[in-house]
């Protein structure tokens, strides 16, 4: 029997957002994509089974945590896009743990399931075990909201919530490198702009050019940038 | 004098006027307090962040510090409400199909709800005769107003909502969308979305909530009780900066001011806001108006003070519906939740000896007056009734 152990880095019980510490996810099976099979412990067999739905409008970061949970072993993962008649697609998904994003005004609408006397399985919120109130807290800095069956045991869903957690984090992360790279990019542009505007209009090279947005934005106690958009704007008045 | 910082989350929406103008004209400042206003998407996040901390008070359903207090659909978090931040303020809007049908099948004027509610259970009858698909309601939260307004009306006329028809939740974002495309044929929701709706072409007010309960809170300040128990004096100065905001606003020289900062809060056209403060609503697509003095109270008429009766009321449609099963010891919890005391103390004024509304606090348009005393007996008024549903269905 061969055994394939998945690694993920998770985030600590005691862990708040920015003091990440790191746990292992363990997932024990034979083959590489049935874990769970024959492996020796039980719990962990039956963890591998448990149905999740994650409802995020978000498809990228839907996706990076579908792939996560997926690479732990967690095979049943069904992603919800769309929020149209929710509960109908909910209802025949019938999961064991639904993951949502807390932006999601949808969430009043999942509500409504602990209220309904004729679904079978009774969904509940993760918040209501307020015992870990530090993973609740690392929960919300993530964004991430989760609801489980009732009468599951809350160890078994740890290591998914904690999974959850760091791939909110993670995606959260890339967004915000992205946006600066998006920015980074933008005021490049605009600075090259400028530049090649002095160049033209004063005979200056390019050094000099950069030279005299520099000493100007120093002088006015202002970015680089915000100059060559003065510039460019003024430039714009004068066509 | 050292600022205090509050962080208090809210939902976009006009009752929640008191809280954004006590912060965006000064009234909060004046108190000592800085509040942070944090705009949330659900009420399910509200509730979570206060309950957790992360809120220091909040601008919540009425019924839902009732529910939390009692750990009914979720954790049980002790909350109290010191402060009505509107009184009323809904409306039930259904598809102009849907209208037209009620209209039709009306035995009287279809504006009496009590008529209008009769008509709904004969339009769900011939629905079942030909196999139709049941008539779809959205509402906001299974602990408001809207949900309970809904049924409250609908089981007048005879109509099961549970069974008759299929009442779903929805973001009050989501509710124009969702008519407009036929998920549902009507919904109960708050300004300004009815008027949203109206002003797309794809719904007619039917009723004003104040015509099916004249006087209820719809949203209240909310904090933990145990941070109420540490901080009163910083809770007596909120208290006391919503009261002075809520004047404001209901001060017509102040009105045109006030629209544009609450209009700009919630991100609308300040004539939806003027018009829901004003009580001025237009209720069909083709220009239709009606007017209510008690569409929305935000200050007037002794709004503010918490009835502990409504506690009770809300208590009771927790039951009716099934919700939680009756039991004196909760619905004792459940009026306590509703702190007149505090806001009385906060204020130094007297309780109040008679406000001149309804004469059991509510005013429903239908039923025996609410006893907070015997919710058993109130909903036994309400058994019978529902046993008379096959004569009704058989009026047509």
């Amino acid at each position: 029997m061969k055994t394939v152990i998945v690694r993920a880095v998770a985030q600590a019980a005691e862990g708040r957002f920015g003091l990440r510490g790191t746990s292992d996810l363990t997932v024990m099976g034979k083959g590489s994509d049935l874990p769970g099979a024959g492996a020796p412990s039980a719990g962990e067999q039956r963890d591998a089974s448990l149905k999740i739905a994650i409802v995020d409008e978000s498809p990228i970061r839907a996706a990076i945590l579908a792939d996560g949970l997926r690479e732990a072993g967690l095979t049943h993962v069904e992603l919800i896009p769309e929020t149209h008649n929710l509960l109908a697609r909910i209802y025949a998904l019938d999961p064991d743990v639904i993951v949502i994003d807390l932006e999601s005004p949808s969430r009043d609408t999942l509500e409504q399931m602990f209220q309904m006397s004729r679904v079978v399985k009774r969904p509940v919120a993760m918040f209501v075990d307020q015992s870990d109130a530090a993973s609740i807290q690392a929960a919300v800095d993530a964004g991430v909201s989760a609801y489980i069956v009732d009468g599951l045991k809350k160890e078994r869903i740890t290591n998914i919530l904690d999974l959850c957690i760091s791939r909110f984090n993670a995606f959260s992360r890339l967004q915000t490198e992205l946006d600066r790279a998006k920015d980074a990019l933008e005021e490049r542009k605009v600075i090259d702009r400028a530049k090649g505007m002095l160049m033209k209009v004063k005979g200056l090279s390019e050094e000099q050019a950069y030279a005299l947005l520099r000493k100007t934005a120093m002088n006015e106690n202002k970015k680089i940038v915000e100059i060559a958009q003065s510039l460019l704007t003024a430039a714009e008045l004068f066509k | 004098m050292s600022e205090t910082r509050l962080r208090i989350g809210y939902i976009p929406l006009v009752d929640a006027a008191a809280l954004l103008v006590a912060v965006d004209h000064g009234f909060a400042a004046a108190e000592g307090l800085a509040i942070e206003l944090v705009r949330e998407v659900s009420w399910s996040n509200v509730r979570d962040k206060l309950n957790i901390g992360l809120f220091d008070a909040a601008h919540m359903l009425a019924p839902l510090p009732i529910a939390s207090s009692l750990g009914i659909g979720h954790v049980r978090v002790p909350l109290i409400a010191p402060f009505n931040l509107a009184l009323n303020g809904n409306a039930v809007t259904v598809t102009p199909a849907l209208h037209a049908e009620l209209a039709a099948f009306a035995d009287g004027d279809p504006a009496d709800p009590l008529v209008s509610a009769r008509a709904l259970a004969r339009v769900v009858a011939e629905r079942r005769a030909k196999g139709a698909s049941p008539l779809n309601f959205g509402m906001t939260f299974p602990f408001s107003n809207h949900n309970y307004q809904l049924r409250y009306w609908m089981a007048a006329g005879g109509v099961d909502p549970d069974e008759d028809v299929r009442m779903v939740v929805l973001p009050p974002p989501y509710m124009v969308e969702s008519l407009t495309n036929g998920h549902v044929d009507g919904f109960c929701v708050g300004a300004p979305w009815n008027s949203v709706a109206v002003e797309a072409g794809v719904g007619c007010i039917q009723h004003f909530g104040s015509e099916l309960t004249l006087r209820l809170p719809e949203k209240m300040l909310v904090v933990r009780e145990d941070w109420a128990d540490t901080r009163p004096d910083v809770l007596a100065a909120l208290i006391r900066s919503l009261a002075r905001a809520a004047e404001y606003i209901e001060a017509v020289e102040h009105r045109a001011n006030v629209t544009a900062s609450i209009a700009e809060r919630l991100g609308v056209e300040p004539s939806l806001v003027s018009r829901t403060l004003n009580g001025l609503l237009k209720v069909a697509p083709d220009g239709t108006m009606r007017g209510s003095d008690h569409y929305i109270l935000i200050g007037r008429e002794n709004a503010n003070r918490p009835d502990p009766a409504h506690a009770a009321w809300f208590y009771a449609q927790m039951v009716r519906w099934g919700q939680t099963p009756l039991s004196d010891e909760a619905a004792a919890t459940a009026q306590r939740v509703f702190r007149a005391d505090l806001y009385d103390a906060a204020l130094g004024r007297p309780a109040p000896t008679n406000d001149g509304g309804p004469r059991d606090g509510i005013g429903a348009f239908v039923g025996p007056d609410f006893v907070p005393g015997d919710i058993a007996g109130y909903l036994k008024a309400w058994e019978l009734k529902r046993s008379g549903r096959p004569r009704l269905s058989l009026v047509r």
